[in-house]
């Protein structure tokens, strides 16, 4: 690797798939830059990001000049190119094929389910949008069927997603699973308070992370407590 | 590969992703069995199904060789499994890190793009009013401009200065995306019609994949008669 220069990672820590990145690039530690782009602010549509990705959309990874888009892509892509511990992207194919068996999961269920919650509770009323009582049930009974198959399918009897280890698959379900925010009714919401199971697993993969967790996730603590402080979050 | 035995599919070809796993398994000629399922008669959430796939999806693969669990996989994890394990040329899923993080960047856009809103379409226009459901012509026009959309990215984006998706040669990516955009042919919609540079894209991927394809795709072709004879 003589000569290569840092990677380059055009973040917003307010997307999950940035946080994943960010801690990805900390703990392994993998030289690297980072340019936050605001995505309140339209800093993601700017002429010269668009450029770049035409997409729009976050993260991006630059590599000496190689620029590639999709977290389950870039994670899956450092994990080979910067010679990580095997276990976040394994090499067999039989235990490769359950991680890519959950980061394809992930987009339609994971991750949809707990944006839908984040919409819900968080950006809708701080655009002064109402809420639709019926869809919040409906959002939290398919975020439920989600968290279920976690559970029963994924998790099982295992400490980790895929397996004994922890691998990309929980990188990126955790930061899908953390505790956002308050509720409207003004309770901490966390969306795995009831499932034990579910709340060791996050604590595993907490501690497997520790200070790059922690840092990731700044942001998200800093919207929580002015939830708590019954500021505007906006 | 001594003593191995053939890899078992349940697959309902009415599924893209279905017709996307049949065409690889022929194309590179790795011994298989399929047994079908038709999702449409609730196949997949028999006791016997369940068990294999809690998901009550398809395709599954079972491999009776190397999984020890029940699968479960999903259906972009089993091409890419089947092109790691079974030795396929390599530009189907190149080994090359940079090439291989095209086709990854490609699969992962596929799920929530081309997948989401190319179903959307054939799901309003056919299997609705097929279900006896009433159409929605706002939701309709709607999906209609979301799929647009998607075509435009992968003429600008995807196929900007190539010939397939991710390189100059065919991979897992253009596999997954021709079986999806042949998809609203069902009704007789030919989404790519005013499109030549996707147009040559689908010709160039079908001469590619020659009789696979057309086997595969048997089901979408009954069904556009039936449907085009209704109307």
């Amino acid at each position: 690797m003589a000569g290569r220069q840092a990677v380059k990672a055009y973040l917003d820590l307010v997307s999950q798939a940035c946080r994943a990145m960010l801690i990805f690039l900390k703990h392994n530690k993998i030289p690297h830059t980072v340019e936050n782009i605001a995505i309140r602010k339209g800093q993601h549509k700017t002429p010269a990001f668009t450029k770049l990705n035409p997409m729009q959309k976050l993260p991006v990874l630059e590599d000496n000049g190689f620029v590639l888009t999709e977290s389950d892509a870039i994670l899956k892509y450092l994990a080979t190119a910067y010679n990580v511990p095997d276990h976040w992207y394994p090499k067999l194919p039989e235990k490769r094929a359950r991680v890519d068996e959950y980061t394809a999961w992930n987009h339609t269920n994971t991750h949809i389910n707990t944006s839908s919650i984040f919409l819900h509770e968080v950006l809708l009323p701080c655009m002064g949008q109402p809420t639709n009582p019926e869809n919040f049930e409906k959002v939290l009974a398919d975020l439920d069927g989600t968290l279920d198959k976690l559970e029963n399918m994924f998790l099982k009897n295992q400490p980790f997603l895929c397996g004994d280890d922890i691998s990309l698959a929980d990188l990126l379900a955790v930061c899908e699973l953390i505790p956002t925010c308050l509720s409207s009714h003004g309770l901490e919401m966390d969306i795995l308070k009831d499932r034990p199971k579910l709340l060791s697993w996050r604590n595993r993969v907490q501690s497997a992370l520790s200070d790059s967790f922690d840092e990731a996730h700044s942001v998200v603590y800093q919207i929580r407590e002015k939830f708590t402080a019954k500021l505007s979050p906006c | 590969m001594a003593g191995r035995q053939a890899v078992k599919v349940y697959l309902d070809l009415l599924s893209q992703p279905c017709r996307a796993l049949l065409i690889f398994l022929k194309h590179n000629k790795i011994p298989h069995t399929v047994e079908l399922i038709a999702l449409r008669k609730g196949q997949q959430k028999t006791p016997e199904f369940t068990k294999l796939n809690p998901m009550q999806k398809v395709p599954t693969k079972l491999d009776i060789c190397g999984f020890k669990n029940c699968n479960y996989c999903y259906y972009d994890a089993i091409l890419k499994y089947l092109a790691t394990t079974y030795n396929v040329p390599d530009h189907w899923y190149p080994k090359l890190p940079e090439k291989r993080a095209r086709v990854d960047e490609y699969t992962a856009w596929h799920h929530v793009n081309t997948r989401m809103h190319a179903s959307t379409v054939f799901l309003q226009e056919v299997i609705f009013p097929m279900m006896g459901q009433p159409t929605n012509p706002a939701k309709f026009e709607k999906a209609l401009a979301d799929l647009n959309g998607t075509l435009d990215m992968l003429e600008n984006m995807f196929l900007k200065r190539q010939p397939f998706l991710c390189a100059d040669e065919i991979s897992l990516a253009d596999l997954l995306a021709v079986c999806e955009l042949m998809q609203p042919l069902c009704s007789g919609r030919d989404i790519l019609k005013d499109r030549p540079k996707l147009l040559s894209w689908r010709n160039r991927v079908q001469s590619a994949l020659s009789d696979s394809f057309d086997e595969a795709h048997s089901v979408v072709y009954q069904i556009r008669e039936k449907f085009t004879a209704k109307l």
